[in-house]
């Protein structure tokens, strides 16, 4: 049964009977549907049923463990206070282990045993709701496009928690968990290891991502501008140009000499926003294992420019004879 | 439904607009911005007009004390107990405790550490604190004049603005207290805590690098010095160190990353501006004062002014600073007290407090007052 709506109608659809689509071999389906309005105002209004499965129920399972193990830790951490737990929430964390602990496997609780424990749960939660993407992806006939772009995320998470650590040897290289601790540790990162932006992999990575954004804005703006003429059939419009595909493709043409078509400017998206979190993940595995200061790096490679002096030459103290310093130690 | 939900949107907006415009400590604009290193390199201080006023009114200096009527009677032989300032006349002397009472304890006196039955008694802890202070006010403008203090230099005011406890002092901060057993540790960091500008970085970085003062040279430095690894480098937590005392240092001057450093490489000393040397020497000026001359006063204090941990309180760089990059607005006070600018007692008879080598070093310290 053909039956159509979106998000450029103002008109909610709401179907007599709740819509279950085609028919698939295991239909492990839970919940009872319902029509929401202000579900309706953003997307579909009918909600649920919601496919669970084992793998959709392991994953919350997991990610429900990890999720009560950094929480609790972090509670803990304001000993049990309700109201600073409130207030310094964005600030608390679950820290790694610290470098002596190396890649020990399970350091005591108190000193990052817990951060591997959730580390280990959030992991196996992240991948089995990446198999639950690809076996839904499979049972519906589509292609495997999401769960290949939702890997590329998972690559970089892997990359920050588990595969750097490794190199480096130690697990205290990876991230925190928590809001603004995890902000501080990246900036401290890029401080480490003398600039994050001289490394060519972050530099790719943020040509994608700004990339990502100035696709999605050019795509969405021009499909709702000719959604009038039926442009918001754009995938009919792949195989069957319609007056909304012209115009649109014409006001690209005029505007800049080039246009996208209705099937490349998916696959343009596709790979921006693929390939920000994978550059990104190479940048980052590259970051202290191979190269230790990005700045350096980009000075012994012609990247960074050198800057006029504006000042007398400033020296570092230390390369003066350090014990000519006042208080220093003998 | 849909009168409903517009309705509560657009109440949640306006409580969260009040909400962020109160309470995020924003700027009123207009911004001056003051450039400072080459351009394109986004070295600038960043302040208001009004702030930089509000600044410069909550850091004026006070006006010296009329200067003393010469004499030749020296204050070692004309007072008792004299041991700092032997050498110092004694008109020259009073003008200097009557400077002192208004510079530290302008509400308490003199009797704030003196017994007034006896000057010369020692029984106030807070006398054998002052005297102590004044020697390292002397080393401070005499040892550390070219290095750090500059013309500038330093007198019990520049701490002190008018309180016996000066506002801007420290001490080891223990961390909340919390669950112990298997309770994950927080590495003493993740909290809202001033000292890193309410930031997560570690609250207790001050007692690692300014308390102590036989810190390695290079315990700050994270940055490698070749662009590929050769050695094991330092993790990512000491990084987070060293930037949370950065932030101490930009809260306590006022200014940001960029006037001393150029961000793009942060710890490259041939793009930084001279003020990162200054500051340099500063951090050796702060761990020296805190081990040679707190430190010591660990048994003369009495224990309400000690810290949570039993540790003397300590300076930092807000302590003098308080918000400016040359403290009271860089007002030379102190050239109108000769007598701070220099050490003047010849007390020989004890190991010195400051361990140097230099062949320019000042004459050693006094021991410290028991």
């Amino acid at each position: 049964m053909a039956y159509y709506q979106n998000i450029f109608s103002e008109v909610q659809v709401r179907p007599v009977s709740p819509e279950h689509g085609i028919p698939v071999e295991v239909d492990q389906r839970w919940g009872k549907p319902f029509n929401s309005y202000l579900f309706g105002l953003i997307g579909n209004a009918q909600v649920g049923p919601i496919y669970v499965g084992y793998l959709g129920a392991l994953s919350f399972a997991c990610g429900l463990i990890a999720f009560e193990i950094i929480g609790l830790n972090m509670w803990a951490s304001v000993n049990w206070d309700p109201v600073q737990f409130v207030r310094q929430l964005p600030w608390l964390a679950l820290e790694p282990p610290r470098p002596q602990y190396g890649l020990k496997i399970l350091p005591p609780l108190a000193e990052g045993g817990w951060w591997l424990i959730a580390g280990f749960f959030l992991t196996a939660s992240v991948l089995l709701w990446w198999l639950r993407l690809f076996r839904r992806a499979k049972a519906l006939g589509l292609g495997y496009h999401v769960p290949w772009a939702f890997a590329s995320a998972i690559w970089l998470f892997l990359v920050l928690g588990f595969i750097r650590p490794l190199l480096m040897g130690s697990w205290s290289e990876a991230v925190p968990f928590g809001i603004f601790p995890h902000l501080d540790w990246t900036a401290a990162f890029s401080l480490r290891y003398g600039n994050l932006f001289y490394n060519p992999f972050h530099m790719l990575s943020i040509v994608f991502l700004y990339g990502s954004t100035l696709l999605f804005a050019m795509h969405g703006g021009t499909i709702l501008a000719v959604s009038r003429y039926g442009g918001e059939r754009e995938i009919d419009q792949i195989v069957d140009r319609g007056t909304a595909t012209e115009r649109a493709a014409l006001f690209w043409r005029w505007t800049m000499g080039f246009n996208a078509t209705m099937e490349s400017v998916h696959r343009w998206a596709w790979w921006f926003a693929v390939l920000t979190t994978l550059t990104g993940g190479i940048g980052i595995l590259l970051t202290g294992t191979v190269v230790d200061n990005w700045y350096l790096w980009a000075v012994k490679h012609g990247v960074a420019p050198s800057y006029p002096q504006v000042y007398p030459p400033v020296v570092d103290p230390l390369s003066v004879s350090p014990t000519s310093l006042p208080g220093s130690a003998p | 439904m849909k009168t409903i939900s517009v309705l509560a949107g657009v109440v949640a907006a306006a409580l969260l607009t009040v909400a962020m415009l109160v309470t995020s400590g924003w700027v009123r604009p207009p911004l001056e911005t003051l450039q400072n290193g080459y351009r394109g390199t986004a070295m600038a201080q960043v302040h208001t007009r009004k702030g930089v006023a509000e600044t410069r009114e909550a850091n004026v200096a006070p006006a010296a004390a009329d200067p003393a009527e010469p004499g030749d009677e020296l204050a070692g032989k004309t007072y008792e107990n004299v041991q700092v300032l032997k050498d110092v006349t004694v008109n020259e002397f009073n003008r200097l405790m009557v400077s002192m009472t208004e510079w530290v304890s302008p509400q308490q006196g003199c009797t704030y550490c003196h017994n007034t039955e006896n000057m010369a008694d020692d029984s106030l802890y807070q006398k054998k604190v002052a005297r102590r202070m004044l020697q390292m006010t002397q080393h401070i403008n005499s040892t550390w004049k070219e290095k750090h203090v500059g013309g500038t230099g330093v007198t019990c005011f520049t701490c002190h603005r008018g309180q016996p406890v000066p506002a801007n002092i420290w001490f080891t901060d223990p961390g909340p207290t919390r669950p112990g057993g298997f309770i994950a540790r927080n590495n003493g960091q993740n909290l809202a805590a001033p000292s890193v500008g309410l930031s997560s970085l570690p609250y207790d970085t001050l007692t690692a690098y300014l308390a102590d003062k036989d810190v390695d040279n290079n315990a700050i430095r994270v940055n490698a010095t070749t662009a590929l690894p050769t050695t094991k480098g330092k993790p990512i937590q000491d990084a987070e160190k060293t930037y949370g005392l950065m932030i101490h240092m930009s809260e306590a001057l006022g200014v940001n990353c960029t006037y001393c450093h150029n961000t793009r490489a942060i710890s490259n000393w041939s793009q930084s501006t001279p003020q990162r040397t200054t500051a340099w020497h500063g951090i050796r000026m702060v761990r020296d004062l805190n081990g040679n001359y707190l430190e010591p006063l660990l048994s003369t204090f009495p224990p309400n002014r000690l810290g949570a941990l039993g540790d003397v309180p300590k300076v930092n760089c807000t302590t003098c600073h308080n918000g400016e990059s040359k403290p009271l607005n860089g007002a030379h006070l102190v050239e109108a007290y000769p007598e701070l600018t220099k050490p003047t007692e010849t007390v020989s008879a004890a190991p010195p407090a400051v361990p140097t080598e230099a062949p320019a070093s000042p004459p050693a310290p006094a021991p410290t007052p028991q």
